[in-house]
């Protein structure tokens, strides 16, 4: 489950500026300027302007302040930020009754729990001036088809950081199968068990459509492929403090994560293991009860607009779902594989699977007795 | 449980210090009732419910399946057998606290002594720099910790000069070092201030009649601290049991404390129920350790009353 590690992400502008040489294939299409600006184009009655305020809840060091101030001054409505660390925080937060939030960020499979209990309201996001921003692979998801209760945040994909010139064991790993057998020194783990046991399962030959299988025999071999794994550090805050000064070499990493440890040191790269990686997207949502619903509306169609999405992705260091917002991102933010998934790699990426309870339980089993035999 | 009972006479209730009407303490009980007791109350019942299909909580079915749980494994091939999962993730976190709880004592004695010996103005000041570790966040001391005895940390650097290599971050004794790192003051606070009561004369006495040092020590001071010692033992050992950021953050995830699956539980397994029955067998078996104590002490005549 994405936890909030990912998300520090505070100085990556400052950073990223000093990697744009290090970084030299400029690829990225840019979609030059489409939808520059303030793309208020269509919409009959969708106000622009509001007033009061919008309760935003986010993750931790997930939104860039500067974005707000400029949403405050073009809209005249006031961003109340409030953050939180995990999705189940969140979940657990509006279950207990919690209102007054507006807007959410949930991620993918939260998103799909949230409407089956009832948590989301239905704002059309589609039809919204700024609805045809989504880029298209990012409209039907399977936690809200045709887009009606988000827009799409930021995304990115959970894969392997190595360090090449300190190990040269990196060129060997070209799948998840070869991270959890290779038995080098300073190899790290994500503390997560969907993101570890999902990866187990893959190296083992479950495919990515099969990755919420109830069938136990699976879940067997992925046990015992983890039982020969023994990471020095199974832990998700710190790795890119880790990787960069050398402590850990070979890393399960998220990848706005590795794109920072790269713009640190160009040694480390970004791996795509070739049994396929998980894909998370986070969400602009509105809560049942929302106390401000215009306001919301007013701020989740002004992120959807090119240059705020562009301007978030800087802050952040993941990529977003808003098309035309490459042309406001940092060089060396677009040309980062690791960041923006090359087209060869496209077909290795699907959604972080949200599975039902009996086969939860089966991942918490393997992770359980993973963690606990170390 | 018993209360300070001095059976006043009527008439001088009234204007004595520590005699002012008992209503000034139900404020407080009442807080404690709410902030301790109801979210007690709620772990018990959750820890008898099953867990909901969606999302966190509980589901309003009675079931013991969660204690079964803690002990029985229904294991992925279909079989079931003993767990030892929880059982051996509950003697490590006794194990650290032992140590912790041992290691804080035999530091702790002789600094107490010796901050008790020293005059008043001193002791003050040599007081005020234990608790000085308060001021800062238990967080941060942790994370300072860890950049400490990182491999590539001022120790390791140092190290490296002799060609010794260090390697303990993430590893069982960086757990252990955080927790006796934090909790130092809560033993050494207790045992000083029994031995700032202690009349050190009579340890003079008792060398001038001929006791050697050892027996004036183990006979003469060691009694006379022995209620800061059990406090200190209490104050440290329970809240280790319990620890789980020294294991999370410099044991690398790897030694697992109770409190770190209790976490897990509550958090990505979203398994409340289970994490209920885990924080009660917790709570159980820390409740037996203080009952031992006040048996021990109870035993020893001294007025200790942890429970």
């Amino acid at each position: 489950m994405a936890s909030n590690k990912r998300r520090r992400a505070s100085y990556v502008a400052a950073l990223a500026a000093a990697s744009a040489l290090l970084l030299s294939a400029c690829g990225g299409e840019t979609t030059a300027d489409s939808g520059a600006g303030e793309a208020t184009a269509a919409a009959g009655e969708f106000p622009t302007t509001g007033s009061g305020v919008v309760n935003v809840y986010n993750w931790t060091d997930y939104i860039d302040p500067e974005e707000l101030k400029r949403f405050t001054a073009e809209t005249g409505i006031e961003v109340i930020l409030d953050t939180y660390d995990s999705n189940e925080t969140l979940l657990a937060k509006l279950q207990s009754g919690a209102t007054g939030y507006d807007v959410i960020v949930p991620s993918d499979y939260m998103v799909q729990q949230m409407i089956e209990l009832d948590l989301l309201q239905n704002i059309g996001v589609s039809s919204f001036p700024n609805g045809g921003n989504i880029k298209d692979n990012l409209v039907d998801v399977y936690w809200d088809a045709g887009r009606n209760y988000t827009a799409p945040w930021n995304y990115g994909t959970t894969g392997i950081a190595c360090n090449f010139a300190a190990e040269p064991g990196c060129a060997n790993i070209k799948s998840w199968k070869d991270y959890f057998t290779a038995g080098l020194p300073k190899m790290d783990s994500l503390k997560d068990q969907v993101e570890v046991v999902s990866a187990a399962l893959r190296a083992t030959g479950v495919g990515p459509d099969d990755l919420c299988t109830t069938d136990k025999a699976k879940y067997v071999a992925a046990e015992e492929l983890l039982a020969g794994f023994k990471p020095a550090v199974i832990e998700s805050d710190g790795g890119i403090e880790r990787v960069v000064a050398g402590t850990s070499n070979v890393r399960h990493a998220w990848n706005g994560s590795t794109h920072r440890m790269t713009v640190e040191n160009p040694d480390v790269q970004f791996i795509y293991p070739s049994e396929g990686i998980n894909l998370w997207a986070d969400n602009l949502a509105v809560p049942v009860g929302a106390p401000n619903l215009d306001n919301a509306k007013i701020f989740i169609n002004w992120m959807m607009d090119p240059k705020a999405a562009g301007a978030q992705s800087n802050f952040s260091g993941y990529d977003n779902g808003i098309k035309g917002s490459d042309a406001f991102m940092d060089e060396a933010l677009k040309t980062d594989p690791a960041v923006v998934v090359p087209a060869d790699k496209q077909a290795l990426i699907s959604p972080l699977p949200n599975c039902g309870e009996e086969a939860r339980e089966l991942y918490t089993q393997v992770f359980t007795t993973w963690t606990t035999s170390q | 449980m018993t209360a300070v009972t001095t059976p006043p006479k009527k008439q001088a209730q009234r204007g004595r210090p520590g005699q002012s009407s008992p209503k000034l303490a139900y404020l407080p009980i009442l807080f404690l009732a709410f902030a301790i007791g109801i979210p007690l109350v709620i772990i018990v019942i959750y820890s008898f419910l099953e867990k909901p299909s969606q999302g966190t909580g509980v589901k309003w079915v009675f079931t013991l399946e969660n204690y079964k749980a803690l002990f029985i494994q229904e294991k992925l091939d279909g079989t079931t057998a003993i767990d030892t999962r929880y059982i051996k993730v509950l003697w490590a976190s006794f194990y650290y606290s032992v140590i912790t709880t041992v290691v804080t004592l035999a530091l702790s004695i002789p600094t107490a002594m010796w901050i008790a010996t020293r005059d008043a103005r001193k002791r003050n000041l040599l007081v005020a720099l234990v608790t000085l570790p308060f001021w800062i966040s238990i967080l941060i001391r942790t994370y300072g910790m860890r950049q400490i005895i990182a491999d590539e940390g001022p120790i390791g650097k140092f190290l490296a000069i002799f060609d010794v290599s260090f390697s303990i971050l993430y590893t069982p004794t960086a757990t252990i070092l955080g927790l006796i790192y934090v909790f130092l003051p809560f033993m050494i606070l207790p045992i000083y201030a029994s031995a700032e009561r202690f009349d050190f004369r009579l340890a003079e006495a008792a060398y001038d009649l001929g006791a050697k040092r050892m027996t004036v020590v183990r006979r003469v001071i060691l009694p006379s601290i022995r209620p800061g010692i059990i406090s200190g033992i209490a104050l440290v050992f329970i809240p280790a049991l319990g620890s789980f950021l020294q294991s999370d953050m410099l044991g690398g995830g790897k030694t697992n404390m109770v409190a770190n699956v209790i976490a897990n539980n509550f958090g990505q397994a979203r398994n409340w129920p289970f994490g209920s029955a885990l924080a009660v067998l917790l709570i159980v078996l820390t409740l037996l350790f203080v009952l031992i104590m006040q048996g021990v002490a109870q035993r020893r005549g001294d007025k200790v009353e942890l429970v």
